[in-house]
């Protein structure tokens, strides 16, 4: 009997319980449902358009019709790699084959990229610790030529470099129409790009590591070394990375400067694909020209993205 | 032993040499950056300002050639009244700095306000699928610029692009014929809506810049959603304010100090998007979408004004100065803002 009670009561008090947590849930339920159906339809339309041209481009590069599509497919009939196939046989009419575009792509970019962290962390690590006379004037200084883009120091930079000019035997070497002469001037936006972004991730690393160390007697330098280049390790290789992309898809700079094709860039190739300097192109070489450039470097910044968003902000703006 | 004598040796140090040693190292650390930063970046800035007072142009390239003839302010008069446009034609200088303004404002308000909806869209409790739209979401961000102009360039194409094949569907269901959806993105000179003097060409480059930039805000403001106090919903669920009401008077006011450096990063990114100007209309048609950057390359590109291209570079660069200014100023301001 007593036990009864007990589980007469224990069931009341349940079904009270689930009765109160009804009276909220179905009305809160059917709410969302509704609300919820409505975001999914909102958010696949968006993905929907956000995946759009990715689709498209792979589509296209799988495409073996002809030279343009004149219908819309997924994926088309007779779907195959030519595309990828002839891209890295002969990318343009210019004679130059695929891998030498990658590498003089990949030999720029790493240059430029290893170049200005491997010179900008320092200068960021100073900016950053150091109290110094004339450190608002020379950061002043940085953040003026940070803003300005290399597309508008194209003119100096071209005439500059092409007064580096000499001849050795029968080889004519002109700075400016080489892959190194296009690396410095890349080096000249991307230096300071690099300071500054390492300013910015260095700012946000605490110092008590730093001034333990400082107590135990280790010097600036020691410090430098052993504390904060492990420390600043990620924000480096981020800093990397973007010096590394402003590398790959350059595309002004080396345009006007080289002429030989052997020291072409994928960019250029890339562009000599499209629009109007592609009247005989197949867009699926096109396609799969995109997707060769693209994919590396979006694979990376994929991987890097939660870190790069972060700073880039703190980083580009905040002083 | 050892480290007596080491401790021993670092207190008995001359006190005037380590603090020496200590004025110097700074310099020590930014020297390597100045040299190289002096040499590539200062120099050629210097040397611009000279060659814009000049005609430098082709003829003086070779390296034996003569120097060329100082012009005084010629440069920048032509550029500011236009007497380019003998030279170059449809050269406008105050239309482009228009236009330019134009297009980085109307894009970084898209920007914006898409990211901070679809941030707040996505932050709602017990969404399904989460992960997955934020996956597809970062998409656009990592694809390269150099890669989504020449791409978006053939999706506009008049004949074959995929933009004018989605309408033409679309427009099918209702019975429109094909030949309705041949829209000419780039290169069509009239104005779509007649009283704004905008060609469908800047419609084509928002349309491809929106899609490119509103991921980067909702990264910036999900990461600043999360940050917000759900007390404060709770407060104001309980004096009956309702979810809009909540968006406006909370959620903005605590996004802001998160949006507004990265609107201006934005602004500063949007002004010089030479990649996605460039491959998409190569400024035209008739230079209606040209940017400041876009002109400077075809200055030099397809005019090999040399002088000219410097004298215009140094306008850039006095109003980058300004809107860098400007931008950092508003950051600043709203920073206390922050909690």
């Amino acid at each position: 009997m007593a036990t009864t009670t007990v589980s007469l009561g224990k069931d009341i008090l349940g079904a009270d319980k689930k009765e109160r947590a009804a009276s909220f849930a179905p009305q809160e339920k059917k709410m969302k449902l509704r609300r919820q159906l409505l975001l999914q339809l909102l958010l696949l339309f968006i993905s929907f358009i956000v995946l759009f041209p990715i689709l498209w481009v792979v589509s296209m590069s799988l495409d073996p019709r002809g030279l343009r599509p004149l219908t819309l497919t997924l994926i088309p009939a007779n779907a195959s790699l030519d595309a990828y196939a002839a891209v890295i046989d002969k990318p343009t009419n210019n004679p130059v084959g695929f891998w030498t575009l990658a590498r003089n792509s990949l030999a720029l970019a790493t240059s430029v990229s290893v170049l200005s962290v491997l010179v900008g962390v320092f200068c960021a690590y100073a900016f950053s610790r150091f109290k110094f006379t004339g450190r608002q004037v020379i950061m002043l200084g940085i953040i003026i030529v940070l803003m300005l883009p290399t597309v508008a120091s194209l003119a100096p930079l071209f005439v500059l470099l092409n007064k580096v000019q000499f001849t050795i035997g029968d080889v004519n070497f002109n700075l400016r129409n080489s892959l190194i002469g296009v690396g410095l001037a890349m080096i000249s936006g991307a230096l300071p790009f690099a300071i500054w972004n390492l300013k910015g991730y260095i700012d946000t690393i605490p110092k008590d590591l730093e001034e333990a160390a400082m107590i135990d007697g280790a010097s600036a330098n020691q410090t430098f070394f052993q504390i904060m280049l492990p420390l600043a390790l990620p924000a480096l290789a981020v800093t990397a990375f973007l010096g590394f992309l402003t590398g790959w898809t350059e595309f002004a700079l080396s345009w006007q400067f080289l002429t030989n094709p052997q020291d072409f860039t994928l960019a250029m190739a890339l562009w000599n694909m499209t629009g109007q300097y592609a009247a005989n192109t197949p867009w699926s070489k096109f396609s799969a020209m995109a997707i060769l450039v693209a994919l590396p470097v979006a694979a990376v910044y994929l991987a890097l993205q939660k870190y790069i968003v972060g700073g880039l902000t703190v980083g580009g703006v905040k002083g | 032993m050892a480290t007596m004598t080491k401790e021993r040796a670092d207190s008995l140090a001359p006190p005037r040499r380590s603090n020496f040693l200590r004025t110097i190292t700074p310099y020590l650390y930014i020297l390597p950056a100045l040299i190289i930063m002096t040499i590539i970046t200062y120099y050629p800035i210097a040397y611009s300002l000279w060659m814009s007072t000049t005609n430098y142009g082709i003829k003086n390239l070779r390296v034996d050639a003569p120097l060329p003839d100082s012009v005084g302010l010629q440069n920048y008069i032509d550029i500011l009244s236009g007497a380019v446009s003998s030279l170059i034609p449809n050269f406008n200088f105050w239309n482009t700095l228009a236009f330019n303004l134009w297009w980085t404002f109307s894009n970084v308000i898209f920007h914006v306000a898409i990211g901070i909806i679809i941030a707040v869209i996505l932050n709602t409790q017990g969404l399904w699928f989460r992960g997955i739209y934020r996956a597809i979401f970062v998409l656009p961000i990592v694809i390269p610029t150099l890669v989504i102009g020449t791409v978006w360039r053939n999706m506009f194409d008049a004949d074959y692009g995929a933009i004018n094949q989605v309408l033409a569907a679309f427009g099918g269901i209702f019975g429109m014929p094909e030949a309705a959806f041949h829209i000419r993105w780039i290169d069509q000179v009239d104005p779509p809506i007649p009283f704004i003097p905008l060609p469908l060409a800047y419609y084509a480059l928002l349309i491809t810049n929106i899609w490119l930039g509103w991921p980067f805000m909702t990264i910036v403001a999900s990461g600043a959603l999360q940050s917000i106090n759900k007390e404060y919903y709770e407060a104001a669920s309980m004096d009956g304010a309702s979810p809009v009401r909540q968006f406006f008077s909370i959620t903005l006011p605590l996004l802001r100090p998160a949006m507004v450096p990265a609107a201006m990063y934005g602004m500063i990114v949007t002004f010089n998007l030479f990649n996605l100007v460039y491959f998409i209309t190569g400024g035209g048609p008739l230079r209606q979408t040209e940017i400041l950057v876009t002109t400077a390359f075809n200055l030099v590109n397809a005019q090999r004004l040399y002088g000219l291209a410097a004298a215009f570079s140094v306008f850039i660069m006095i109003i980058l100065i300004i809107i860098t200014v400007g931008t950092n100023r508003i950051s600043r301001a709203t920073e206390s803002y922050d909690v």
